[in-house]
C-alpha cells in the first residue's frame, strides 16, 4: 500500500489514475500506459489501500495533542506495509482492524492473548453484572459490559495493539527506550524485524473483545496517542472518564484513586500524568493547555501534503472510507490540534533524499497539520456548507482557517449567511399518558370481566411505574430493578389471557411513541412546534434561557463521533421495563406489534406534491410533506431499534464472541431461524421504490442492536452487502436529474457510516471485495414517485436523527474557548442541578394555551377526529393560496397589463427602460398583496368547517364538531398566511413580470429581453431520448413532463424565430404516440393545454391542426383513442385566463407575428 | 378553605380530644373559640389579600358570613376525618371479646337501673368510641345472645338503618339514641354524607352547564364501557390556571393528606393513566401542600374556577 502512496508522491502516478484505481476494479482506458503498468503491478493490494491510507493518516498524526476523543478509523489490519515489502503476512479472517505492528510481535503476542484476554474480559464485565449496572445508555444488563468495554475503547486509548502484553495502561511511556520508541522516520525499509512499535501505550488486554481473532473497535492510532497525553489524565474531558468506563484494571483504579487525592491535596491542576522522562517535553493536559499558534509559512513539505490530501479527499467523495463525518471529525482535530509533542531531532530534520517519501513523518509540526486540514477541508466545502449554521459560524470564525485559505474562510461566511439550518434539540416532552379509547379498551374487547379489570389495574401499574421512574431514575444510587422490577413481574405476572399480552402491548407501544418519538417531542402533528411557540415569545431572554436549558438537560453526548447505540432519555425506561419483565410471552407480542407497525409505517404512502418548475406554491405543501415524513422517520427508526433490542435480546451477552470452532454449529443453528421481520424484502422493495431515505434510517437502527453472530449470517449478510453497495454509490458530488436529494444521501451516508462503526459489524465487512458487493444492483437513480427524490430530509432531521454530527461543532467550539484561554477541556462541564424546574416551563401565553388545548382536544378524541382536522387543514390551507393567485394576483396582473398598455402608448413617445416599468408596476400593485392576508382568512372560514363537518360520523358531539371546525379553520388560516406573509409580494411580482415581458415580447423584440442563451439547448440535449427501441428509452412520466415544460419554455422565451410548432401535430409526428404502450395521452393533452396557455398556439389553430388528423390512416383503436382525446380537449371550457386573454388582445398568435417581423 | 399543612395541624390538635357527638361539637365551640377561631380568623386575614377571596366589593359582611359557614363546615368535616382516624388506629381494643363482655355487662347494667338513660351513648363517650359502633357491638352480643344462628352484616346493617326493627324496645331506644348523636358514624352521617357528595356533584354539573361546557357525565361514560370514570368528562378540554383540563372529580369533604392520597392512588392517577390531567374540587378546602401535582396533571381547587380558558374560534391562528 505504502508502494501507491509513494509512487504518487513521486509524481509517477496521477491521483485522478490512482482513485479510479482504488474505486474501480477494472482499469480503464485512458489511463495512460506508464501510470497502468505502475498500478497494475500493485493490482492485489488496491483493496487496501484506504484502509492502509486512514491508519497511515491516524499513525502519521500521533504526535498531535487534540481536542476530543480519539478518531478511530475501523479500518481491517491492511498491514501498512513499508515499501519493498508490500502486502505483510497474509491476513487471517478478520484481523485487526489496524495493524500497525510489527508482524512478529503480532504473532508471537497472539498466543499469549487468549487466555489474558479472557481474564480480562471478566474484569470488565464485572460491574455490570449487577443487575443494577445498566449505564443510563447502555444497552442492557448483559451487553452493559459490552458497551462499557466498547466505551471504554474509544477512550483515548493507546488501543489496538491486538497482541501486545497485559501491561497497565498507566506504566509511564519510557522514551529512552528505543526500542520501544524508535524515532518513526529512521526505520529502514524492508526490515521487518526492527519494524518500530508505534509510540504509544500498549492496552490491557481485558479490551479485548474476541478469543479467537484479536479484535478490537477503532484500533488505529487515537490521534491522542501521544506520550505524556495518557487518557487517566483526560478526566476533564467528558470522553475520558466517564462512568461507563468500567473496564478499567483494578490498578488503574488504583492509580486514578491515587491522582485524585494528589490533586485534591494541592488544590491545582497539576499534570498528574506520570512523571515525565527527564529532558522530554510532555505537554499537559490541563486547562492551562495553550494551543501553539499556526502559520502557513512554515509548513514544511507543501506539496506532499497537497498530494495526500487530494487523495484522501477523493477517497472521502468517493465514500471510500467508513465513515465520511468520522473523517471530518478527524479533520477538524487536525485543525483545532494544540500542539506537537516534540520529537527527537532526527524526526524534526528530514535527511533531503527522503522527503519526498514516506520515511519522514507526513506532519512534522502543528504548521502542517493544520496546512492539510484545511486543504481537505476545501475539498469538502460543499458537505460542510449542509452543516448547521453553528459549526459554519464556528468554522468561518476560525482564525487558523482564515490564516490558511482566506478563500475558504470566504466560502463558508457566505455560506453561514445564507444557512437556516439552525438546529437545536428541544426539551422531551412531559409524560402524556395514553387515552382510554373505547373502540378498543372496553369491556367488549376482552374475554371476560377478569381480564378487563386485570387490564385495568396493569394500566395503573404501568404508569405508577412510569411516573416513579421519572422521578427517581436520576437519583444517584437508585436502581430501575431494585425500585421496580418486583412490582412489574407482578404486574405481568397476571397477564394471563393472551388477548390481555396483546392489550398491554398496544399501550406499551403507544406510550412509547409518545414519549420517545423525537428528543424534541415535536410530534410533528397539529402544533408540533412547541419550541417555535416558546421563539415567538420573542424575548431574548427566553432564548437564552432555552440555550441553557438545552446545555443543561440535552444528554451531553460524549462519546464522540460514533457513540454506541444507546437508549437515551425515556428510551432507557422501556429498555429497563422490557428487560425487568424478563417475559417471554410479552417480548413476542411486542415483537408482533413492532414489525406489523414498522411494515404499515414503511408502506405509509407519503402524498408528495407534483414539483413544479416555477412555482414556490408548492412549498405550502412542502412543509407538511417535509413534516410528516420526519414524523414517520422518527417513529420508524424508535419502533426498529426496539426490534432489534427485543429480538436479537436472546443472543447478545456478556461472553466475547464465540470462538471460530463455535462459530460453524452456531451459525448452522441460527441460519434455519426465519427473521423476526423480513427486513431484507423490506429493504429490496425501499430501494426499488426509491424510498431509500425512509426505509434504510430505520433498518440501520434495527441492525445495531444485532449480535455479534448476525453479521455472519447469510440473510444478513446479504444486506449489509446491499448497503454497502449503496453506501457507495451515495456520491455527494453527483448532483442532476434524479439524483437524490443531497440531505437525504448525507443522512443516508450518516447513519450507514455509523453503523459500519459498530462493534458488532464485522470491521472487514466494509473493505469487501467488490465482486461480492455486485450481486445486486443498487440504483440511486430517483424516479418520479420515489422520497429519495423529494427533498424530505433537512438539517433539524439529520441532526435528530444523527447526534453525533453535532461533535464536530463541540469541537470546534471548545477550541474557541480553549484558545481564549479560560478552559482547556473539550467541553466545559456543567453540572446540571435543577432540569425539572426548567423543563417544566409553562407555556402561560395565550398563544401557547391555545396551541396546548388544540393539542389537548384530540388527546381523548379518536385518532380519526385528528387526521380528519389535519388534512382538511392541509387542503384548505392549500387551496386558500390557489385560490388567491387566482382571484386577488389574477385581478393585479390585469390592472399591471392594463396600466402597462398605458404606459406602452406614452412610452413610444418617450422611449423608456421596461426595467424601471416593471418597478413602477410592482411598487404599484405590490401593497395590494396585503389583501391577501384578509381574503385568505375568509376563505379558510368559509370553507373549513363544511368540510369538517362533511368527513366527521354524524353522531359527534355539537361541542366536538364545533371545536374541530375553530381548529381546522386555524390550521388552514395559520398554514396559508404564514406562506401568503411570506411569498405574496414575491408572486406578484414575478406574475407582473411574467405579464409584462409578454407584453414587451408582442410589442417586439426588446434588447433587453432578448438573452444570449445559445448554450440552453445543450443543456437538455442529454435528456430527449434518442429514438430507437422505445421501450428502453422510455422517460419517466415526470421527467417528460419536465423536458415539455423546458421545451415550452424555450419556444416562449428564447427562440427568436418562428417556432413551426403546428409540425408538432403532423401526423406523422403523432402517428410516433401509436407506437408507445400505454399510450400517453394525457401527456399530449398536457402539451395541447399548454401550447394554449403559454400562447404559443391559439385554439383554433391546433383545431386546424387535428382536423387535418383525421384525414390520416391510424389503427383502429388508436384513432378511436385519439378523437376522444381531441373531443375532451376542445369539449375544455375556454377559461379567459388572464395571461391567456392578455396574449390574444395584444397578440393572438406569436408564432405568426414573428413570422411576419 | 386552604389550609397550610401547619394549619391544619393546629386545628387537628385541637380536635384530638373531641367525642364525636353534637354536645361536644357545641362544647368544642364554646371551649376552643379563641384558639379556633383566631386561627381561623388569622387565616382569613392573611388570606384576604389572595386571589382566592377577591370577591366582588361590598359583600364583605356577606363573605364573613360564608366564610364563617363554610368554616364550620371545613372544620367539621375535618374533625369527623380527624375522628376516623382515630377511630381505625383504636379499633381493634374495642373489638376484643373481654372488651365486647364488658361493654354488653355494663349495657345489661346500665339500662337495667334505667333504660330511659341514655346509657349506650355515655358509655361509648366514656370508652371514647363512635357511639353508632358502641351500638353496633352491642347489637351484634344482643343477637348473638338472642338467635342461634349468628346474624348477618346485612341483617345489623338493616336494623341500625331502622331501630324500629330491633326486637328488643329498650335497645331499640338506645341504639337510635347512638345514631342520632354520632355525627362521624352510622348510617345517619353516610346517608348525610351521600346526600352532601350527590348535592355537590349538582352543582358542579350546573355551574359546567351555565359555563356552556359540555361533558359526559359518571352514567354516560359507565354505557361506554369506561373501565375508571371521573364525575365528569370535558369533550372539549379547557385551561384553568394555565393547566389542561380534561376531567374533573367532585369531593365534598376537606382534602388532608390520607384522603387525598387514597384517592390519588385508587382514583385522580387512574384518570390522568386514561384520560390526561384533570381538577379536583375539594368543596371543604384542602391542605396547600397537597396541590404539587400541578405540573403533572393534577390541580387541585377548593372552588369552581373563575379562571377558564376555552378553546377559541380560531384558536391556532396567529
Amino acid at each position: 500500500m505504502a508502494a501507491v502512496l509513494e509512487s504518487l508522491l513521486r509524481e509517477e502516478v496521477s491521483v485522478a489514475a490512482a482513485v479510479r484505481w482504488i474505486a474501480r476494479s477494472a482499469q480503464s482506458s485512458e489511463e495512460d500506459a506508464g501510470e497502468a503498468a505502475a498500478l497494475r503491478s500493485l493490482q492485489p493490494l488496491r483493496k487496501e489501500f484506504v484502509p492502509f491510507l486512514l491508519n497511515f493518516l491516524r499513525e502519521q498524526s500521533s504526535r498531535v495533542v487534540p481536542q476530543g476523543p480519539p478518531t478511530p478509523a475501523k479500518a481491517p489490519g491492511s498491514s501498512a506495509a513499508l515499501p519493498g515489502r508490500p502486502g505483510g503476512p497474509p491476513r487471517g479472517g478478520r484481523g485487526a482492524r489496524s495493524q500497525l505492528f510489527p508482524p512478529t510481535e503480532s504473532l508471537s503476542a497472539a498466543a499469549e492473548a487468549p487466555s489474558a484476554r479472557r481474564g480480562g474480559r471478566r474484569r470488565g464485565a464485572g460491574p455490570a453484572r449487577e443487575r443494577g449496572g445498566r449505564g443510563p445508555g447502555s444497552l442492557e444488563e448483559g451487553v452493559g459490559a459490552e458497551s462499557l468495554l466498547w466505551a471504554g475503547s474509544r477512550r483515548p486509548r493507546a488501543a489496538g495493539s491486538p497482541g501486545s502484553p497485559s501491561r497497565a495502561r498507566c506504566d509511564p511511556p519510557n522514551l529512552s527506550n528505543l526500542e520501544e520508541f524508535p524515532p518513526v522516520g529512521s526505520v529502514p525499509p524492508g526490515g521487518a524485524g526492527t519494524r518500530p512499535s508505534r509510540r504509544i501505550n500498549p492496552t490491557p488486554v481485558s479490551e479485548e473483545r474476541s478469543l479467537s481473532k484479536p479484535k478490537t473497535c477503532f484500533t488505529s492510532p487515537p490521534i491522542s496517542c501521544v506520550p505524556g497525553a495518557q487518557p487517566s489524565v483526560l478526566d476533564s474531558s467528558p470522553w475520558g472518564q466517564g462512568p461507563a468506563a468500567g473496564c478499567r484494571s483494578l490498578q488503574e483504579e488504583r492509580e486514578m484513586l491515587r491522582k485524585e487525592r494528589s490533586k485534591q491535596l494541592q488544590h491545582s491542576p497539576v499534570p498528574a500524568c506520570p512523571t515525565p522522562e527527564p529532558g522530554s517535553t510532555l505537554p499537559t493536559r490541563t486547562g492551562s493547555l495553550t494551543a501553539e499558534p499556526a502559520d502557513p509559512a512554515k509548513v514544511s513539505s507543501r506539496q506532499r501534503l497537497e498530494l495526500v490530501a487530494l487523495v484522501y479527499s477523493a477517497c472521502i467523495a468517493e465514500n471510500l472510507v467508513p465513515n465520511l463525518f468520522l473523517e471530518l471529525f478527524f479533520v477538524l482535530q487536525l485543525l483545532t490540534a494544540r500542539r506537537m509533542v516534540a520529537a527527537k531531532d532526527s524526526d524534526l530534520e528530514p535527511s533531503p533524499g527522503v522527503l519526498d517519501s514516506l520515511e519522514s513523518p507526513l506532519f512534522q509540526s502543528v504548521h502542517d497539520c493544520v496546512f492539510f486540514a484545511v486543504q481537505v477541508l476545501e475539498h469538502q466545502f460543499q458537505v460542510l456548507s449542509y452543516l448547521d449554521k453553528g459549526t459554519l459560524k464556528l468554522l468561518a470564525e476560525n482564525e487558523r482557517l482564515l490564516c490558511f485559505s482566506p478563500a475558504l474562510q470566504g466560502r463558508l461566511r457566505a455560506a453561514y449567511a445564507g444557512s437556516v439550518a439552525k438546529v437545536s434539540l428541544a426539551m422531551p416532552p412531559s409524560v402524556q399518558a395514553v387515552s382510554f379509547q373505547p373502540e378498543t379498551d372496553n369491556r367488549a374487547n376482552f374475554s371476560s370481566d377478569r381480564a378487563f379489570h386485570t387490564f385495568k389495574k396493569q394500566r395503573d401499574v404501568f404508569y405508577e411505574v412510569l411516573r416513579e421512574w421519572e422521578d427517581r431514575h436520576e437519583e444517584p444510587g437508585w436502581d430501575f430493578e431494585k425500585g421496580l422490577g418486583s412490582r412489574i413481574r407482578v404486574m405481568m405476572g397476571q397477564l394471563s389471557a393472551a388477548c390481555s399480552h396483546s392489550h398491554f402491548v398496544r399501550l406499551f407501544q403507544k406510550q412509547l411513541l409518545q414519549m420517545c418519538q423525537s428528543p424534541g417531542g415535536a410530534g410533528g402533528t397539529i402544533s408540533g412546534e412547541a419550541p417555535d411557540v416558546l421563539n415567538m415569545l420573542g424575548a431574548d431572554k427566553l432564548g437564552r434561557l432555552r440555550r441553557l436549558q438545552e446545555r443543561l438537560a440535552a444528554p451531553q453526548s460524549s462519546c464522540g463521533p460514533c457513540p454506541p447505540p444507546s437508549f437515551p432519555g425515556c428510551q432507557g425506561f422501556f429498555r429497563d421495563f422490557i428487560l425487568s419483565a424478563s417475559s417471554f410471552q410479552f417480548n413476542q407480542h411486542l415483537m408482533d406489534s413492532l414489525s406489523l407497525k414498522i411494515r404499515e409505517l414503511n408502506s405509509l404512502v407519503l402524498p408528495h406534491p407534483e414539483p413544479s418548475d416555477e412555482d414556490g406554491e408548492s412549498d405550502v405543501d412542502w412543509q407538511g410533506e417535509r413534516r410528516q415524513f420526519a414524523v414517520v422517520l422518527l417513529s420508524l427508526r424508535l419502533l426498529a431499534k426496539f426490534l432489534g433490542f427485543v429480538a436479537f435480546l436472546p443472543y447478545r451477552g456478556p461472553e466475547p464472541p464465540p470462538a471460530r470452532e463455535l462459530q460453524d454449529s452456531i451459525l448452522a443453528l441460527r441460519s434455519q431461524v426465519p427473521p423476526v421481520l423480513d427486513v431484507r424484502a423490506l429493504l429490496q422493495q425501499g430501494l426499488r421504490a426509491h424510498r431509500a431515505v425512509l426505509t434504510v434510517p430505520w433498518l440501520v437502527e434495527f441492525l445495531s442492536l444485532a449480535d455479534h453472530i448476525v453479521p455472519m449470517l447469510d440473510y444478513y449478510r446479504s444486506i449489509f452487502t446491499l448497503l454497502l453497495h449503496l453506501h457507495r454509490s451515495l456520491v455527494l458530488s453527483k448532483d442532476g436529474e434524479g439524483e437524490m436529494c443531497f440531505l437525504n444521501k448525507l443522512l443516508l451516508l450518516a447513519v450507514l457510516g455509523w453503523l459500519f462503526q459498530i462493534p458488532t459489524v464485522p470491521e472487514d465487512l466494509f473493505f469487501v471485495e467488490e465482486g461480492q458487493v455486485d450481486v445486486f444492483e443498487v440504483d440511486t437513480k430517483t424516479s418520479e414517485h420515489g422520497l429519495d427524490g423529494v427533498p424530505v430530509v433537512d438539517q433539524h432531521l439529520l441532526y435528530t436523527c444523527c447526534p453525533y454530527i453535532g461533535e464536530l461543532r463541540k469541537l470546534l467550539a471548545s477550541w474557541v474557548s480553549g484558545s481564549s484561554g479560560r478552559s482547556g477541556g473539550f467541553v466545559r462541564k456543567i453540572t446540571p442541578t435543577t432540569t425539572t424546574s426548567l423543563g417544566a416551563l409553562p407555556l402561560r401565553t395565550t398563544q401557547g394555551l391555545q396551541a396546548q388545548l388544540a393539542q389537548a382536544f384530540f388527546h381523548n378524541q379518536p385518532p380519526s377526529l385528528r387526521r380528519t382536522v389535519e388534512f382538511v387543514a392541509e387542503r384548505i390551507g392549500s387551496n386558500c393560496v390557489k385560490h388567491i393567485k387566482a382571484t386577488l394576483v389574477a385581478d393585479l396582473v390585469r390592472q399591471a397589463e392594463s396600466l402597462l398598455q398605458e404606459q406602452l402608448v406614452t412610452q413610444r413617445q418617450e422611449g423608456g427602460d421596461p426595467g424601471q416599468l416593471l418597478e413602477i408596476l410592482c411598487s404599484q400593485l405590490c401593497p395590494h398583496g396585503a389583501q391577501a392576508l384578509t381574503q385568505g382568512r375568509e376563505f379558510c372560514q368559509k370553507k373549513s368547517p363544511g368540510a369538517v363537518r362533511a368527513l366527521l360520523p354524524e353522531e359527534t358531539p355539537a361541542a366536538v364538531l364545533s371545536s374541530a371546525e375553530n381548529i381546522a379553520v386555524g390550521l388552514a388560516t395559520e398554514k396559508a398566511c404564514a406562506w401568503l406573509s411570506a411569498n405574496i409580494t414575491a408572486l406578484i411580482r414575478r406574475e407582473v413580470k411574467a405579464a409584462v415581458s409578454r407584453m414587451l415580447r408582442a410589442q417586439g423584440p426588446e434588447p433587453a429581453v432578448r438573452g444570449d442563451r445559445r448554450g440552453c439547448s445543450r443543456a437538455f440535449a442529454d435528456q430527449i431520448p434518442v429514438l430507437g427501441p422505445p421501450t428502453q428509452h422510455r422517460l419517466e412520466r415526470g421527467q417528460a413532463r419536465r423536458l415539455l415544460h423546458m421545451l415550452l419554455s424555450l419556444w416562449k422565451d428564447d427562440f427568436q424565430v418562428p417556432v413551426p410548432l403546428q409540425l408538432l401535430l403532423s401526423p406523422r409526428n403523432v402517428g410516433l404516440l401509436a407506437d408507445t404502450r400505454p399510450r400517453e395521452w394525457d401527456l399530449l393533452l398536457f402539451l395541447l393545454r399548454e401550447l394554449v396557455e403559454k400562447g404559443l398556439m391559439g385554439r383554433k389553430e391546433i383545431e386546424a391542426c387535428l382536423d387535418s388528423l383525421h384525414e390520416a390512416q391510424w389503427p383502429e383503436d388508436f384513432a378511436e383513442e385519439l378523437a376522444t382525446l381531441f373531443n375532451l380537449f376542445l369539449a375544455e371550457p375556454q377559461v379567459p385566463e388572464p395571461q391567456l386573454r392578455a396574449c390574444e388582445l395584444v397578440q393572438p398568435n406569436r408564432g405568426t407575428v414573428l413570422a411576419q417581423s | 378553605m386552604i389550609l397550610t399543612k401547619a394549619q391544619y395541624d393546629e386545628i387537628a390538635q385541637c380536635l384530638v380530644s373531641v367525642p364525636p357527638t353534637r354536645q361536644s361539637l357545641r362544647k368544642l365551640k364554646q371551649r376552643f373559640p379563641r384558639l379556633v377561631w383566631e386561627s381561623w380568623e388569622d387565616f382569613r386575614m392573611r388570606s384576604s389579600s389572595s386571589r382566592r377571596y377577591r370577591a366582588e366589593p361590598g359583600a364583605s359582611s356577606r363573605r364573613s358570613e360564608h366564610i364563617s359557614s363554610q368554616s364550620q363546615a371545613t372544620l367539621l368535616s375535618i374533625f369527623s376525618q380527624e375522628y376516623q382516624k382515630h377511630i381505625k388506629r383504636t379499633h381493634a381494643k374495642h373489638h376484643t371479646s373481654e372488651a365486647i363482655e364488658s361493654y354488653y355487662q355494663r349495657y345489661l347494667d346500665g339500662v337495667g337501673k334505667n333504660g330511659a338513660a341514655p346509657v349506650l351513648l355515655e358509655l361509648a363517650n366514656e370508652v371514647d368510641y363512635a357511639p353508632s359502633l358502641m351500638a353496633r357491638i352491642i347489637l351484634e352480643r344482643f343477637l348473638q345472645e338472642h338467635k342461634e344462628t349468628p346474624p348477618s352484616k346485612s341483617v345489623i346493617n338493616s336494623l341500625l338503618r331502622d331501630p324500629s326493627q330491633i326486637p328488643d324496645g329498650v335497645l331499640a331506644n338506645q341504639v337510635y339514641q347512638c345514631i342520632v348523636n354520632d355525627c362521624c358514624y352510622g348510617p345517619l352521617v353516610d346517608c348525610i354524607k351521600h346526600a352532601i357528595g350527590h348535592e355537590h356533584e349538582i352543582l358542579l354539573r350546573d355551574l359546567l352547564l351555565e359555563k356552556n361546557l359540555s361533558f359526559l357525565d359518571e352514567d354516560q361514560l359507565r354505557a361506554k364501557g369506561y373501565d375508571k370514570t371521573p364525575d365528569f368528562i370535558l369533550q372539549v378540554p379547557v385551561a384553568v390556571e394555565g393547566h389542561i383540563i380534561h376531567w374533573i372529580e367532585s369531593k365534598a369533604s376537606f382534602g388532608d393528606e390520607c384522603s387525598h392520597h387514597a384517592y390519588l392512588h385508587d382514583q385522580f392517577w387512574s384518570y390522568w393513566n386514561r384520560f390526561g390531567p384533570g381538577l379536583v374540587i375539594y368543596w371543604y378546602g384542602f391542605i396547600q401542600e397537597l396541590d404539587c401535582n400541578r405540573e403533572r396533571g393534577i390541580l387541585l381547587k377548593a372552588c369552581f374556577p373563575t379562571d377558564i380558558v376555552t378553546l377559541c374560534h380560531g384558536a391556532a391562528a396567529p
